[in-house]
């Protein structure tokens, strides 16, 4: 099993006294799957996200990994998790304005020791990003944007791919065609496919959806 | 991962070169400043200890004559076979250069020219004739140079000099060896017309002229401290502008203690870029200021420093340092922030609210509490170091409370504001004044730099010239070679002038502290000209009576003596009838009545006198006295030359710092310009929404010039007061501890306006070209801010 997450919880503390986002989620997501998580705005989506992502730390319960459960790790072993085994895609793309369109693309392969330039020209091209690659993040528009962000992800072909709201900065044309792109290399890649998202449409093209409610599944 | 990491960071300064020029340029300005002032520092230290070397000046006793005469060759003669161990020196000027005359086989070792134990062959250095070794500045053929020989001097065997200077026979001082045998005759017995001058006295020129490099060094860390606040600027908007790249690369997974060792060493090695270019600045600097310095050096303390300067390990060692030291405290709240920063924060940059919430509470609070420490160090502090402590907590504490007040002013103008314009004018200026803040500081702390220093310079010059009409009353000075030549000149000018006024004095110890005292003749010139700080009624009287004495501030002030206590005077107790000022005079005084005098150093006849007449005769008995008695020119000084003289010596001493004020200035425009262009990108949006409301672009170009000339203006009202205190401290705290007088503090109101007037004009100039940038953001780059909200 790719990903297994067992009984999570986390609480923040609020103004108004602790808060209990995720109580007691479990949910588990093979190679080559695809996973919609659904809900309303503060129903614990994201946080779940990032906590499966390593970028935060549950408060209770276990998220296995490869068999690795990092909610055991150390703050090392969480950033070597971020660099290959798992590739997030955020809402805010979350580029390196300091770096080319292609440095930008190579930099997670880079960090995990796995840039395969081929592979970084294939998801060029299948992006449409070829012609932007000399540019900074500023000078394109945020449907290219995303696109980079994509595929920056994928380059290091991590095995399991987070996505957060990927195309809700987006128009309606732009996301579809950056989903297919986004589905298409994932399926080609076998890796696992996590996105969080409020769209109906985007969530049914996914294999399996789960829809939280105040911190549950429903 | 190092490589691609670093790659992504430091990216950020190829695509922000103006950043990174603001951050190199303000570090190597400060660094400058400072590395500056540390090579004239350090030259002119080095010049003392050659100077002390060549001489012992500080390391041995010396047998001078009571009455000031040279020496006969006999008397020394007379020491020697008495066992007195002691050795001959004379000196003086030859064709501008000081040479001393030694003699190497009876100087005690650590005495001889240093040149002589380094291979010289006695033989070659003793005969007439011989070899004469010049400090390295002195032009001479056939001489032996030698770097360790004080600037502008040469030395030579006794006997040589004797000739060169065309007085055979006499000696000026003789060098007293530390180690002497028992049982030797006193002093008194062999030459009672000599007096032993213990070391480490009154005219050790290292101790004299501390305190001058002491405000020099206090300056320069003042220019380097505007330069730390423009670097501590860019670094935190460095570090704001990157919080999301670095969250993006956390997220990446990059470690945050390998961001943290990558931005520190970014840091450092732009730091020892910065610091090489300050350094060779700097150098620069010292190099133009530096012949001032000398020139005030050897005016003010007689002191020879050379005119020119070497690179010494010294001071750029300690530049570079000063400027990765400088960096390190600049960025250590950036760097402790990110080390801090929890990895899912806000992306967005927060350079903007840095004063929000707890961190102006804590600004405050630090504010209060330097102000607090200043306040009570400005009733207790009585030394140099206190002084300057006092310096640093006032300047530091007013500088953390100037974006307090300026926010609170701005609110209360916001409040009152009438016009919806102008209510978001002074909205908007409140909401820039967090990123303006550092770089008003350093304006702040350059204005009242500049105004504190003026009135202290303005107080001393206005002192200074009272001073001197006080001292130099007589309209004519002249100095006689022996008492037969003084006898015949009293006898020729006494029918042409309205009075002769005998200079007499002598050096000796009084309430344990080395003073010169003079014998003053009973005539209204005294009493109508001499201003007391203190006095006891009908002073002058007391004086001439016999019974009182006259002593000056310093002497006061380092002996604890009050006007009505009793002193002795070479065994003679006498009550202190008035304390006078003495500026300038490094040493204690004392004024004693002429008859007095003349009982208790009966040996001492004066060989200078001041002369009363009207100053259209001054001329023609000059010509007179020329003609009959054969004196020359260099004997006959006229009033109006020596106080010309002395103002002109004054006037250098003031120019190092005078251009240390300018420059400081300038640092602080630069800040303000710098901050003002970083901060004009970040404008756009925020000024976007005011031009689709139907602000032209023009009108707010012109509002953000108004801005910053109205912050200028509101910064120069506070630095007045601030620079008033910091005057204030200098002349009743540093000065006094320094130089152990008190200046009275004179007001200049022309002066600060017009200081003011150039501050503002040098922050308009520094606002003009962001103002213009900002007037011309061609329309597309503002409508980027709406079409990005998606």
């Amino acid at each position: 099993m790719l990903l297994d997450v067992r009984d999570v919880q986390k609480t923040f503390d609020t103004s108004d006294g602790p808060f209990a986002v995720l109580r007691g989620i479990n949910l588990h997501l093979d190679g080559g799957q695809s996973l919609a998580l659904t809900g309303e705005s503060g129903s614990g989506k994201s946080t779940l996200l990032h906590l499966i992502g390593g970028l935060d730390v549950p408060d209770h319960g276990q998220i296995v990994i490869d068999g690795a459960d990092i909610a055991a790790m150390d703050d090392t072993g969480r950033a070597t998790l971020r660099r290959g085994g798992v590739g997030v895609v955020f809402q805010q793309f979350n580029l390196i304005p300091s770096l080319t369109i292609a440095a930008n693309i190579a930099f997670q392969a880079r960090l995990a020791g796995r840039y395969d330039p081929a592979w970084v020209d294939t998801l060029a091209n299948r992006l449409g990003l070829s012609a932007q690659l000399g540019k900074y993040p500023e000078q394109i528009s945020g449907g290219q944007q995303q696109r980079v962000a994509i595929a920056r992800t994928l380059a290091p072909r991590p095995r399991l791919i987070l996505a957060d709201e990927p195309t809700g900065n987006l128009d309606e044309t732009t996301a579809a065609n950056v989903m297919d792109v986004l589905l298409e290399l994932v399926a080609e890649t076998g890796a696992g496919l996590l996105m969080v998202t409020h769209s109906t449409a985007l969530a049914a093209r996914l294999g399996r959806r789960l829809h939280l409610r105040a911190g549950c599944i429903a | 991962m190092i490589g691609v990491t670093a790659s992504a960071l430091w990216g950020h300064w190829r695509r922000n070169p103006l950043q990174l020029f603001t951050l190199l340029a303000g570090l190597a300005l400060a660094t400058a400043l400072w590395s500056g002032v540390q090579a004239i520092n350090a030259e002119a230290r080095a010049s003392y200890d050659a100077a002390a070397s060549t001489l012992g000046e500080a390391q041995f006793d010396r047998l001078v004559s009571r009455d000031g005469q040279p020496i006969a060759q006999s008397t020394y003669v007379a020491l020697r076979r008495a066992g007195w161990l002691v050795s001959p020196v004379i000196e003086g000027r030859l064709g501008g250069v000081r040479l001393i005359g030694v003699d190497p086989l009876t100087a005690p070792s650590r005495f001889a020219p240093v040149g002589l134990t380094d291979g010289v062959d006695l033989q070659e250095f003793i005969v007439d004739g011989g070899r004469v070794i010049v400090a390295p500045d002195v032009q001479l053929d056939g001489a032996l140079r030698d770097a360790s020989i004080a600037p502008n001097t040469a030395v030579a065997d006794i006997g040589v000099a004797q000739n060169l200077l065309g007085r055979s026979g006499e000696i000026d001082a003789m060098i007293v060896a530390p180690v002497q045998p028992l049982g030797q005759p006193p002093l008194d017995q062999i030459a009672p017309e000599l007096r032993r001058q213990v070391a480490q006295d009154g005219s050790d020129i290292g101790r004299l002229t501390d305190s001058f490099h002491l405000n020099l060094t206090a300056f320069g860390l003042l220019s380097f401290a505007v330069g730390i606040f423009i670097v501590h600027g860019a670094i935190g908007l460095a570090f704001e502008q990157r919080r999301g790249t670095v969250r993006t690369l956390r997220a990446l997974g990059v470690p945050l203690r390998l961001l943290v060792v990558l931005m520190g060493a970014e840091l450092m090695g732009l730091a020892v870029v910065a610091g090489a270019i300050g350094v060779g600045c700097g150098y620069l600097i010292a190099g133009v200021l530096l012949p001032d310095v000398a020139a005030t050096l050897r005016g003010l303390y007689g002191a020879d420093v050379t005119g020119t300067l070497q690179l010494r390990p010294v001071w750029w060692v300690t530049g570079m340092a000063v400027a990765i030291g400088g960096t390190a405290i600049a960025s250590t709240a950036a760097l402790w922030k990110l080390s801090r920063m929890p990895l899912l924060a806000g992306a967005q940059p927060r350079a903007l609210a840095v004063l929000a919430g707890r961190g102006a509470l804590l600004q405050a609070g630090m504010s209060v509490l330097l102000l607090g420490v200043a306040g009570v160090l400005a009733v207790t502090a009585t030394g140099v170091i206190a002084g300057f402590a006092l310096l640093g907590a006032l300047l530091i504490g007013a500088a953390l409370a100037l974006p307090i007040v300026l926010r609170g002013l701005l609110g209360l103008a916001e409040r009152r504001a009438t016009g919806v314009v102008v209510e978001w004018f002074w909205a908007d200026t409140r909401q820039q004044l967090p990123g303006l803040s550092l770089a008003l500081m350093a304006l702040l702390l350059a204005m009242s730099a500049n105004v504190g220093v003026s009135t202290m310079v303005s107080s001393f010059r206005l002192t200074f010239v009272a001073f001197l009409d006080q001292r130099l009353a007589s309209e004519l000075y002249i100095t006689a070679d022996g008492a037969a030549q003084a006898d015949a000149m009293v006898a020729y000018v006494t029918p042409r002038v309205a009075a002769v006024l005998p200079i007499m004095s002598t050096q000796i110890q009084v309430a344990g502290r080395p003073t010169d005292v003079f014998g003053a003749r009973d005539h209204t010139t005294y009493r109508e000209n001499w201003g007391f700080l203190d006095a006891l009624p009908a002073a002058w009287d007391a004086v001439h009576l016999g019974r009182s004495v006259l002593i000056n501030e310093q002497l006061s002030r380092g002996a604890s003596l009050r006007v009505g206590d009793d002193v002795t005077i070479d065994g003679q107790s006498l009550q202190i009838a008035g304390i006078y000022g003495d500026y300038g005079n490094p040493i204690g005084q004392a004024i004693i009545a002429e008859p007095l005098f003349q009982t208790i150093f009966p040996d001492i006849t004066a060989l200078q006198f001041g002369f009363r007449l009207q100053q259209e005769n001054v001329a023609g008995l000059v010509a007179d006295l020329q003609t009959d008695l054969g004196f020359s020119s260099d004997a006959l000084i006229d009033q109006a030359a020596i106080k010309a003289i002395s103002l002109g010596i004054f006037d250098r001493t003031f120019t190092v710092t005078a251009a240390l004020n300018v420059l400081t200035l300038a640092v602080a425009g630069f800040a303000i310009l710098m901050s003002l262009l970083t901060l004009t990108a970040m404008r756009v949006p925020q000024l976007a929404p005011a031009w689709a409301m139907g602000f032209t672009r023009a009108r707010l170009g012109r509002l953000e010039l108004l801005r910053t000339v109205m912050l200028a203006v509101l910064t120069g009202a506070l630095a007045l007061p601030l620079g008033l205190a910091l005057a204030w401290v200098l002349l009743a705290v540093v000065n006094v501890a320094a130089f152990g007088w008190r200046l009275p503090m004179y007001l200049f109101p022309w002066d600060y306006a017009r200081l003011g007037m150039f501050a503002v004009i040098a922050a308009g100039l520094a606002a003009l070209w962001p103002a213009l940038r900002l007037a011309r953001t061609p329309p597309s780059d503002l409508l980027k801010v709406f079409s990005n909200e998606r």
